[in-house]
């Protein structure tokens, strides 16, 4: 029989390990990767993918039928919403505080503040907080939720290069995690991994969110950056050695392929069936390229990542 | 791995005698070495320095093909791990299995629903690529049946899938011409497969469950008996054991150049989900991580748009989004009074907007500016997409001569826009359409009045 001798990659870095969570509430370990996604042959990669769930401080207006039916009146309060998330098998939570959009309530701190609170009292998983994505806005809420999360070292965002100071400035005060996003690229990734750096927020405190597009929407460029991002940190490059988010759900569910059923080719099949693989082939993809903490929204789809997950780790 | 200059002089006779038109066998090696000229150009290099500059220059993964004519199936040939490294360039084949077990109604309705299906994405036309039969009756008779009915109704390639060689070559004899591929050799049958493959021609998948050493042995058997066309089935159908084991593949073919295992691979990723969506999940893994060919048992529309969607993107090459043309192209048949319309010409995006156009029922026109391939936000990020190129766009194309009317919608992604372009184009009424192509007929109804 040939010599079958399987090649091995001598890695030289570690992606350093993330815990969120404590003070309390549940803690989880995210990174620590010494080889790529799931090759068990090459060394072990301690800490599988987790799954988030995405949960709003406010009723959303323009999601998909197959969300809302899913998750049915529990949207009305994030509270409510995230023990159901608690349900449906999240590892965290993963809230957005869109009414402070100024297009989309402008709410202030007062309110992120409570609805903060009230998901910190709903359950104990731990906590992402992002604000609208505008940043005045985003400094504002992103402030308030840090105060009200004080002790329990939740992650919170985005930081993004024009925008990353103040935020930064909080995580580190409050000791918290930042999360920094950027657009695709593993020289504005790596850069703003540095400036936050500089800041003084430690390595074991920045979760990074090089962003990804849905499925058939940009998943190429996502996928190709988390591999990126990821062979440069196994390479030994310790700036982009901080485990990896991806918003997969949020991606996912703007498209048309999971809100439309009428008027769609009849190729298009079933839109639940169709809506919910969408998200997950979106998931898979990403998770199969280095991605460490997965947001999602439909029930079914994260059964399915949880359970992949699981099979992938054995664990 | 290309060889070098020096490498390939070794091979050659060194006797400087000039028929291949170079001054000396050196010169003649390094143009060689940069594929400018052909060996053939040499009446005297010896056979043995032949088949060791072939092996040589012989690309990592064989490109195998399945089927004969235009539908056929070419998987192979990759040459990175990542495809950001250089890009992935054969398209996974995703192939429907049907069982000789099924009714002949069962068996005529997947036909017809896997081969009329197609799906249009970025102006190209998609749709599965073939069948892979399965002999799961054991039955000779059954099995040839099946292989006709399925041959009869469909074009498109075959892969037959039996362990027994008498029933194989029964069935193989029916559809030689249409080059089906055998599947599948294994160390009790594999006498028989190789000589069924070489009669016919046909390229053999070979199959072992014992470890990527036994799969060697059987591929480096077949090979050494004439059958260089083959395909790797290595017995994994979970989601660890084959990310493991086609990423060890992979790494064997393209790092140490592992000749025995330098074949595209087949999976069946039905036999590791026990149900439709983990199945797609499972072939979705299939088509990032390393397939070449992978047999969906649950075709299902929605599945099948998603695994085709991934293909499409994956197999794209990141140096070079797929884009469209610039100029002024005409969704329906619009007339004076129908809405101008900008956009850019990344294709995802004129073909998002076109189609929405199309499907709300307004005939418009549809002006693409020149933004490199760029979606709309990221092009006005990097400066592609201004007021200037769509006001230069718009006069360049002559748009004004093709309507009556002044009305240009710009996407609402880059509302911000708006000021300028009043700015550049002063006697154009601006309008800010909505950000999501799919609210355009909505929007049109409420804003367009001609
Ligand atoms: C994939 C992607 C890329 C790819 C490029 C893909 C491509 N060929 O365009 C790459 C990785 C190269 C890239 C690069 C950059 N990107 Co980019 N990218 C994306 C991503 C993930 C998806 C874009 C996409 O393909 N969308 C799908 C297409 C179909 O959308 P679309 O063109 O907008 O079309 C829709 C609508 O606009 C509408 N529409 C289209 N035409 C028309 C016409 C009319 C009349 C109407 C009414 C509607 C309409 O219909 C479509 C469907 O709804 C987005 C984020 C996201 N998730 O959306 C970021 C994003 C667009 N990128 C962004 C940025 C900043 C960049 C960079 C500048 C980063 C940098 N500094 O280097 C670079 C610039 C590129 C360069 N320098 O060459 C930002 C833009 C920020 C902003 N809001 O302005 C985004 C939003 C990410 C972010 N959140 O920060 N990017
Ligand atoms: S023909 Fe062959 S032997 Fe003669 S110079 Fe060319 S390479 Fe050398």
């Amino acid at each position: 029989m040939p010599d079958v001798e399987i090649p091995l990659e001598k890695w030289t870095g570690k992606v350093k390990e993330v815990k969120i969570g404590g003070g309390g509430r549940k803690e989880v370990v995210v990174g620590g990767e010494s080889t790529l996604p799931f090759l068990a042959f090459e060394s072990s990669n301690p800490n599988p993918p987790k799954i988030a769930i995405e949960v709003h401080d406010k009723e959303p207006t323009t999601w998909a039928a197959p969300l809302l039916s899913a998750w049915g009146d529990a949207v009305k309060d994030p509270g409510t919403w995230a023990k159901k998330a608690v349900e449906f098998g999240a590892d965290l939570i993963c809230l957005k505080l869109l009414s402070a959009h100024p297009e989309g309530g402008n709410t202030g701190p007062a309110e992120a503040k409570a609805s903060v609170e009230k998901v910190l009292s709903a359950v104990d998983l731990p906590l992402i907080i992002l604000g609208p994505g505008v940043a005045e806005k985003d400094n504002e809420v992103i402030t308030a939720a840090s105060d009200a999360a004080k002790g329990q070292r939740v992650a919170l965002g985005n930081c993004e290069e024009k925008n990353y100071r103040t935020i930064g400035a909080v995580c580190l005060s409050d000791g918290h995690i930042a999360i920094a996003k950027t657009p695709l690229d593993i020289n504005l990734c790596k850069q703003l991994n540095i400036m936050l750096s500089d800041m003084g927020v430690p390595a074991d405190s920045i979760i990074m969110d090089p962003d990804t597009g849905a499925l058939g929407y940009g998943i190429e460029y996502g996928y190709s950056i988390n591999e990126r991002v990821r062979l440069a940190a196994l390479g030994g490059d310790a700036m982009t050695a901080f485990p990896i988010l991806n918003h997969a759900g949020g991606e996912v569910w703007r498209q048309k392929e999971a809100r439309a059923s009428d008027g769609v080719p009849d190729a298009w099949g079933d839109l639940e069936e169709r809506s919910i693989i969408w998200e997950a082939v979106t998931a898979t993809s990403v998770i199969n390229a280095g991605c460490d903490i997965v947001v999602m929204c439909h029930p079914k789809a994260i059964e399915r990542i949880k359970s992949t997950i699981e099979k992938l780790t054995g664990k | 791995m290309a060889l070098t200059g020096i490498q390939i002089y070794k091979f050659l006779p060194k006797t400087n005698c000039k028929e291949c038109g170079f001054p000396t066998c050196l010169a003649f090696a390094m143009k060689l070495a940069q594929a400018g000229a052909e060996l053939s150009a040499c009446p005297y290099v010896s056979d043995e320095g032949k088949a060791a500059l072939a092996a040589a220059s012989k690309p990592p993964i064989r490109l195998v093909t399945i089927g004969a004519g235009e539908k056929k199936i070419e998987v192979g040939n990759e040459t990175v791990m990542f495809r950001h490294e250089k890009t992935f360039v054969h398209p996974t084949g995703l192939v429907v299995r049907i069982k000789d077990t099924s009714s002949a109604d069962e068996v005529a309705k997947t036909v017809e629903a896997v081969k009329s299906y197609s799906v249009d994405r970025v102006g190209m036309t998609f749709g599965m690529d073939g069948f892979a039969i399965e002999n799961a009756s054991g039955d000779s008779a059954t099995f040839v049946k099946c292989v006709e009915a399925v041959s009869s109704k469909s074009d498109l390639p075959l892969i037959l899938m039996s362990s027994d060689a008498s029933s194989m070559s029964a069935a193989v004899d029916r559809v030689k011409a249409a080059k089906p591929a055998i599947y599948a050799a294994t160390k009790d049958n594999i006498d028989q497969m190789i000589e069924l493959a070489k009669s016919s021609g046909c390229p053999l998948a070979v199959r072992s469950s014992d470890g990527l050493g036994e799969l060697a042995e059987l591929t480096e058997k077949a090979a050494g008996a004439g059958v260089d066309d083959l395909i790797l089935d290595p017995g994994v159908r979970g989601f660890a054991d084959s990310l493991v084991t086609l990423t060890q593949i992979r790494r064997l073919a393209l790092a140490k150049r592992f000749e025995p295992l330098g074949y595209p691979v087949i999976t069946f990723p039905g036999e590791g989900a026990s149900s439709l969506d983990e199945e797609a999940v499972l072939a979705a893994q299939h088509i990032a991580k390393y397939g070449n060919i992978v047999v969906i048992d649950c075709f299902s529309p929605a599945a099948a748009l998603a695994l085709i969607t991934l293909r499409l993107n994956l197999y794209t090459d990141p140096q070079k989004p797929i884009q469209m043309k610039p100029g002024t192209y005409q969704v329906g048949e619009p007339k004076e009074t129908s809405p101008v319309c900008v956009t850019t010409n990344f294709s995802l995006t004129y073909f998002s907007i076109a189609g929405e156009l199309e499907s709300a029922g307004w005939p418009s026109w549809l002006v693409v500016c020149d933004t490199e391939g760029l979606s709309v936000l990221t092009a006005w990020s990097a400066g592609k997409f201004d007021a200037e190129k769509i006001a230069k766009t718009i006069k360049g194309e002559n748009v004004a001569e093709k309507v009556n009317h002044k009305n240009v919608i710009i996407p609402g992604g880059v509302a911000v826009l708006r000021g300028e372009l009043e700015e550049e184009l002063p006697d154009w009424k601006i309008m800010v359409g909505p950000r999501e192509a799919m609210a355009v007929g909505g929007y049109l109804k409420e804003n367009w009045k001609s």
